[in-house]
């Protein structure tokens, strides 16, 4: 997961490299999750300016998606699948398990790493299905979620 | 002498299970042993079970090995993978493989044959047949063939396509558009990601045709985040078209334009509904509008807008090639062609079946499923993803054909089918289903935003046992409400699932109680 300290100057960057215009809103938000890991207020604020919006605008897009997180992650995200595929196939006890192995709950974080529901990763034949750091695993039980979570730990 | 192919899919399902450590321990194995190899990163097959799935070409047959690990690779080379040899996990030749040939694939009969990012493979493969023969019958052309085929809408909605495009042709104006949904949102489907992962110029040649017949010059692809690995596939294939020039300024020579754009959506269900997907390619919150003007006459940026799905387009170049009769020959009543089924959850062998309607559930779950993976008996079978109803052990035998599963108060939807063994508990389905509406409800109507909320509570209260027969009562008149009132099949289509727990599984609001949500 990329976490970097917002820069005015990228941001001004990939505003140009994704596109100048109001209908880029939503692609450039997600070219910013990319590469600073969150959306930070400055960002709505230089949004606003650059693409002629009312910062109340830039901020309904931003608070209505739910991958546009408005506070940083850990360096690690770990993302649990908890729709009906894997629920099938154990995922509530799978998240009680990351809950109680990480000591944390959905939606929060270690220093390292933030724990997320997510609703579906489209690997349903190989559920239950978890994202680390944006690649996809499946068929992942207690045990080798534990081994996922050392190796990531071991990276730092 | 030629280096021995070897493929492995480069497939989210596949690398998820270790496909990729399996092709750097091929690589790593053969440089090791001097042996020379050509490695394919094919697309799946959509035998997901078997993942990863190798396979060896040997005098021009592909031998199958199943469910590798890298750890096996030695032990494979050992015994002469590069000859096709006999191995524990040999399947034998790919084409003989009974999941896959007793399927009817007429979208994903690229997928796992071809290397998905190779434009001459693509092109010995039919590839641009059908667009070329397009150029030369004209557009109104493809719209008949589209009409005459029956296709309809592989999304869920199951709306004539051909009667979409004719209305997009017709309407005035010189800007039009063709968007694709690719925000496969539905738990239980992944027919689109291997659709795009193993055959994405398909989907291409079918937005060119769909482009051409309409009259569009513009096509957008609505990807999901959740997909990042297709998302670096359809970019890369979107690249290819445009250097080969099946993208951009007069193509071929024919003087039509047309180019493609992707972009990515940001983690929203809604963004599946149609109306929401345009906004949130406008660039704004994926709020739903309220329809009529429908798409088609207003759409993206207020202009004429195909919207259809990623199977219903990529199903069109064949519809072109093979004929619409023939399309039309498969299938059953209204519901003409196949439908790529998508089996998961507590199955056995989980994964893509692509075959004609009119198969029943309980065939493609024990035919080609092969029953539960805890080998126990199944209870419930959700069809059509979380607005889809739960169908009972008895209901298997409903054949999948669009106006039989309204019926029965269910859906076909985009083709998922989650199966449940004796050990579920459907009222914590039937909470969550209210849950994920509560979570993922754009908030523009009321029914839906405000209702879902009130459904988890009256749900709760019922497992706790208070007054349940009064929150049961409380609980029908919510689902009607939600279904009358709210304005798209978000909140509109909660209640399906909902309503199959309340008639089917009502005992187990009792049994319930106690147990972890």
């Amino acid at each position: 997961m990329t976490v970097q300290d917002y820069d005015k100057q990228v941001a001004t960057e990939i505003i140009a490299s994704v596109g100048s215009r109001p209908e880029m809103l939503v692609q450039i938000l997600v070219a910013f999750i990319e590469r600073f890991g969150w959306i930070t207020e400055d960002a709505i604020r230089q949004l606003a300016a650059e693409l002629n919006l009312s910062r109340a605008e830039v901020h309904g897009v931003v608070s209505y998606y739910h991958d546009f997180r408005t506070t940083p992650p850990g360096r690690h995200v770990i993302k649990v699948c908890q729709a009906e595929s894997c629920q099938a196939m154990g995922s509530r006890e799978l998240s009680a398990h990351a809950e109680r192995s990480l000591g944390v709950k959905m939606h929060s974080h270690t220093e390292d790493i933030t724990l997320e529901p997510v609703y579906c990763l489209g690997n349903c034949a190989c559920s239950p299905a978890v994202m680390v750091d944006g690649k996809t695993y499946g068929r992942v039980n207690a045990k080798r979620f534990d081994e996922l979570v050392s190796t990531i730990q071991e990276q730092g | 002498m030629a280096r021995t192919k070897i493929f492995v899919p480069r497939e989210t399902a596949a690398i998820s299970v270790g496909a990729d450590d399996v092709a750097i321990a091929i690589a790593r194995h053969a440089k090791a042993t001097g042996n020379g190899i050509q490695l394919v990163r094919n697309g799946s097959w959509g035998a997901t079970w078997l993942e990863p799935l190798v396979e060896v070409e040997v005098d021009g047959k592909r031998i199958a090995y199943g469910n590798v690990e890298a750890a096996d690779i030695s032990d494979l080379f050992a015994s002469g993978l590069l000859e096709g040899g006999e191995h524990d996990k040999r399947l034998g030749p790919i084409d003989e493989i009974p999941y896959l040939i007793s399927q009817d694939r007429w979208t994903f009969w690229r997928c796992g044959l071809v290397e998905p990012l190779s434009i001459d493979d693509f092109c010995a493969h039919q590839g641009f047949n059908a667009l070329e023969q397009a150029f030369e019958s004209g557009p109104d052309a493809v719209i008949d063939a589209v009409k005459e085929s029956g296709l309809r809408g592989r999304g869920g909605a199951g709306f004539p396509a051909g009667i979409k495009w004719q209305t997009v042709a017709d309407a005035p104006g010189e800007q039009k558009y063709v968007t694709v949904n690719a925000d496969e949102g539905d738990s239980g489907t992944f027919s689109d990601r291997i659709l795009m992962e193993g055959d994405p110029l398909g989907l291409i040649e079918g937005m060119l045709l769909a482009g051409f017949a309409v009259g569009a010059s513009r096509g957008y692809v609505y990807l999901r985040s959740e997909y990042p690995l297709t998302r670096s596939i359809m970019t890369r294939a979107i690249e290819l078209a445009r250097e080969t020039g099946w993208l951009g300024d007069d193509i071929q020579g024919s003087g039509f334009d047309f180019d493609v754009e992707l972009h990515i959506g940001a983690g929203s269900y809604v963004c599946g509904e149609e109306t929401a997907m345009l906004e949130s390619l406008e660039g704004k919150a994926g709020i739903v509008r309220y329809k009529p003007p429908l798409p088609a006459i207003e759409g993206l940026f207020g202009k004429p807008t195909v919207v259809n799905n990623v199977v219903t387009i990529a199903s069109v170049p064949n519809v072109i090639n093979l004929g619409a009769n023939r399309y039309a020959s498969y299938g059953v009543n209204r519901s003409k062609g196949t439908l790529a089924f998508q089996l998961a959850g507590n199955i056995k062998r989980g994964g893509l079946v692509e075959k004609a309607f009119g198969v029943t559930v309980r065939e493609l779950i024990n035919d080609w499923g092969g029953g539960t993976a805890s080998g126990r008996p199944v209870k419930a079978a959700q069809v059509g993803g979380p607005l889809g109803a739960y169908l009972t052990a008895e209901q298997l035998d409903t054949p999948l054909d669009y106006e039989a599963f309204t019926e029965i108060d269910a859906m076909i939807g985009h083709g998922g089918i989650v199966v449940f063994d004796d050990t579920a508990n459907m009222a914590h389905q039937a909470r969550f289903a209210m849950e994920f509406c509560a979570i993922e409800s754009c908030g523009k109507c009321t029914p839906c935003r405000i209702g879902s909320t009130r459904g988890v509570e009256v749900i709760d209260r019922m497992i706790a046992d208070e007054n349940r027969n009064d929150n049961y009562d409380l609980l029908v008149e919510l689902c009607n409400t939600m279904e009358g009132a709210s304005l798209c099949a978000m909140g509109g289509m909660t209640p399906y699932p909902v309503r199959s727990v309340l008639k089917y599984f009502a005992e187990d609001f009792a049994s319930a109680q106690g147990v972890d949500q």
